[in-house]
């Protein structure tokens, strides 16, 4: 049996949980610590941790809000957003982090994903791929918050990030991204069909039925998902009660 | 309940032999004992009550950086005098006597047994990543153990991709089954314990664990 892990992804900016749409239009959504410790106690199985402007700006990590946050998280907590050294990571475990998503930092330096796999062990290693489509069944790497293309092609950045040694992917859709109409299921699957490694679907959750057709029908190994959370559609725990009344093994 | 600190002033120490999240486990504990310190020398091992073994990355790497430090066989000693050490994940598989991943490498073989890649025929996803459940392998062993949970159900957070496989029955102290494939999660003799599975990372009933620990001191 494999349980689907249901996660929560929290965007920060500054101080803030923000909710971006398609990247752009940032609305405040909340304080981190008290999303990410409500959704602890709600049954979430991780928490997703993006700093969505440290990679932007060049600017550094907050390691002290980082750490304030995870102090009463007991599940597993990656954090990502301008990951940049063997120190930033580092300094992110000594703070409350137990896994790292880097994107930006990889596309300029893919060996950076075998330095970090080799320290620190593929498991710590989350290769976060935010893709675009540019054509049918095509998707392009960006990078910087969705920001900045790449002219790499998602999916053969992500068979490299394996390749180098990550041990996850976590796929988020840039035009589904804040507008709650469904994962891009060819996207997920795109991914999904090949990668001997777990998926983390993320964009474009909106109700019940998105989540258990990204999981069912494109095969995610996880679900990640903020708006829905965020804005109350349903809770963690509404959630996983559904999906395993669907017949989808969770952790209830 | 669970926030209760009233387990004495014995002291705690987690061991750095490299890179770890350190954090983690020592909030973790801090939930139940203000006595928990991180060291990397042998002082602060012998000045212990009882250690915890944390630990991520590769086999050889863990045992090469208990070597750095001078720890190797100040562990084996600490063990065998009797006071309680919990591994965890990689420090739950260096308690064994050797591990096959990247090469043969000697553990510290305070628990007879190795460690192994999970077997080929395992349809699933390497490394194993998620929440899944542990059981005793037989009903009643968990009864004074640091896994005595009243009979509940408990499910806990892996993130591996090579298992622990001790050489006598007696110190499985729990199963769990991946993809139908049965694999032992956590092992024991006396006062060692080792999990697989990480339970400062397992919501409550990870901390059940791990309050059980800190209850032994």
């Amino acid at each position: 049996m494999k349980n689907i892990r249901v996660i929560p992804l929290l965007h920060i900016k500054g101080p803030n949980v923000v909710k971006p749409v398609q990247t752009e239009a940032l609305r405040i959504v909340g304080d981190p610590k008290e999303l990410a410790e409500k959704y602890y106690q709600d049954g979430a199985d991780e928490i997703i941790y993006l700093d969505i402007v440290a990679s932007l700006y060049q600017r550094s990590f907050d390691f002290d809000l980082l750490k304030s946050v995870s102090r009463d998280i007991f599940v597993p907590f990656t954090v990502g957003g301008g990951i940049r050294t063997i120190q930033d990571i580092k300094n992110a475990l000594r703070v409350g982090a137990d896994k790292v998503a880097v994107n930006t930092h990889a596309i300029k330096n893919p060996d950076f994903l075998k330095e970090a796999a080799r320290v620190f062990g593929s498991q710590c290693v989350v290769l976060f791929v935010e893709a675009k489509k540019i054509e049918e069944g095509k998707w392009e790497a960006y990078t910087d918050g969705g920001r900045e293309k790449t002219g790499l092609d998602a999916v053969e950045w992500a068979k490299r990030g394996v390749d180098l040694g990550v041990g996850e992917i976590l796929i988020t859709s840039i035009d589904r991204d804040g507008t709650q109409k469904g994962y891009e299921s060819e996207l997920v699957s795109a991914i999904t069909s090949w990668a001997p490694i777990s998926v983390i679907a993320h964009g474009g959750a909106g109700d019940f039925q998105t989540a258990e057709d990204v999981i069912l029908r494109n095969k995610a190994d996880a679900i990640a998902l903020s708006s829905s959370f965020h804005y109350k559609n349903f809770s963690v725990k509404e959630l996983k009660e559904r999906l395993f009344s669907k017949g989808i093994d969770v952790r209830l | 309940m669970l926030d209760s600190k009233n387990m004495g002033n014995h002291r705690i120490a987690i061991i750095d032999y490299g890179l770890s999240n350190l954090y983690s486990i020592s909030k973790a504990l801090g939930r139940f004992t203000d006595n928990v310190f991180i060291t990397d020398e042998l002082s602060g091992l012998n000045s212990a009550d009882a250690v915890v073994l944390p630990g991520v990355g590769a086999f050889e790497e863990g045992m090469k950086g208990l070597e750095a430090r001078g720890l190797t066989e100040g562990i084996k000693k600490f063990a065998i005098s009797g006071r309680p050490i919990l591994g965890i994940c990689l420090g739950a598989q260096l308690l064994l006597s050797k591990g096959y991943e990247f090469g043969v490498f000697d553990g510290l073989d305070l628990i007879k047994g190795e460690v192994v890649k999970f077997p080929e025929a395992v349809k699933e996803k390497i490394p194993h990543i998620g929440w899944n459940e542990i059981y005793p392998p037989e009903s009643g062993q968990w009864n004074k153990t640091i896994f005595d949970f009243s009979g509940k159900k408990a499910n806990m957070y892996f993130i591996h991709s090579y298992i622990m496989k001790p050489e006598k029955s007696e110190n499985i102290l729990a199963l769990t089954s991946y993809a139908g494939f049965e694999f032992c999660s956590a092992i024991r003799q006396k006062n060692i314990y080792g999990c697989q599975f990480h339970p400062e990372k397992s919501a409550e009933q990870g901390l059940g664990i791990i309050k059980n620990f800190v209850g032994l001191v």
